[in-house]
């Protein structure tokens, strides 16, 4: 067989200087195919549907925390006119009951929100409130979990978080909207 | 002349771009991991509205989404201008949710059909008649685990 010279077998060598032009291409198409979704959101349980009306259980009105958000995206909460940015803290108030009230939850176990709203109200509005309750119960919870085991209530084990959780449940009862201001 | 000199003196040999590729494959992966393919064409704006408690989305295969709101502009004389549900590529209604969730159901390993989520998509400005019936179809369909999609607050 005849040898190759080694002057030979050096130019045979495969020219990688376009390697990068190929992968530059891929590079472009991803950029431009894709797009970074924002996938976070607030997470929510539905009730399951039944066709059977629901029992009527006759709540005490102190445990009942009551948010209706009207088509003018205005609130009223437990009767009385409210605001957004004072809803968290009034919130966590009426859950805890720190100073024993006779209108306030009897304990957070009994606690219970009750939303409404109407066809027109604003979906923003809704998300907003349906937050501030939420970070209202995420807070006390996150309380809860420093002063019994000393660190934040994402950080506890699944017990503890499980304790945590059967001592401040998250109650959301939400009925069904009034028809006004519907588009 | 010394200049001339000089250069044949001191001649550097050329930077090795034989690491180019390397790099950009690096960055290619990078790209190739963090992103989503766009899965269908948006024919409805969707502006999701900011809020705080916000949780993640974990595995892409087992979430479906849903689109809610006004067809974008193009689209405004077929299609009108009050909000509409988008389901995958086109619009849709309220009835052909459970369709909808059925089809994305049936690719899914039985064993973790159970962990399926519903993303919601929601412009800001919609009202809640629309998000309502939807929830009801949804809760209707047996879907019970829903995300209202959201930005961070800043």
């Amino acid at each position: 067989m005849a040898k190759t010279s080694i002057k030979d077998r050096m130019s045979n060598e495969v020219n990688a200087g376009s390697m990068a032009d190929i992968a530059f291409l891929l590079l472009i198409f991803f950029l431009v195919t894709t797009t970074i979704v924002e996938d976070k959101g607030v997470l929510v349980k539905l009730p399951p549907w039944s066709n059977e009306p629901p029992d009527i259980q006759q709540l005490k009105t102190r445990n009942v925390y009551s948010v209706l958000v009207n088509a003018q995206n205005q609130l009223l909460v437990r009767g009385e006119p409210a605001d957004l940015e004072t809803l968290r803290e009034n919130a966590k108030e009426f859950i805890m009951n720190p100073n024993k009230r006779a209108d306030m939850a009897e304990k957070p176990t009994k606690a219970i929100v009750s939303m409404k709203n109407d066809r027109g109200t604003k979906y923003a509005t809704y998300l907003e409130v349906y937050n501030e309750i939420k970070g209202a119960y995420n807070e006390l919870r996150n309380e809860e979990a420093n002063k019994r085991f000393g660190r934040d209530y994402e950080f506890c084990t699944r017990e503890q978080r499980k304790e945590i959780r059967d001592d401040i449940p998250l109650v959301i009862s939400e009925a069904e909207p009034t028809s006004f201001g519907e588009e | 002349m010394a200049s001339i000199r000089k250069k044949k003196g001191k001649s550097l040999p050329p930077v090795s771009t034989a690491s180019l590729p390397d790099i950009i494959f690096m960055l290619l992966f990078f790209f190739m991991v963090v992103t989503v393919m766009r899965d269908s064409e948006r024919k409805v704006d969707v502006t999701t509205p900011n809020a705080t408690e916000l949780s993640k989305l974990e595995k892409k295969s087992l979430v479906n989404y849903i689109y809610i709101g006004r067809p974008i502009e193009k689209l405004q004389k077929e299609a009108g201008t009050k909000p509409r549900i988008q389901l995958g590529d086109k619009f849709a209604n309220l009835a052909d949710i459970p369709l909808f969730l059925e089809k994305h159901r049936v690719k899914i390993n039985e064993s973790q059909r159970g962990a399926i989520k519903t993303s919601l998509r929601i412009d800001k400005d919609v009202t809640m008649g629309i998000v309502t019936d939807v929830k009801t179809a949804l809760r209707k369909a047996g879907q019970l685990a829903v995300n209202y999609s959201a930005k961070p607050k800043v």
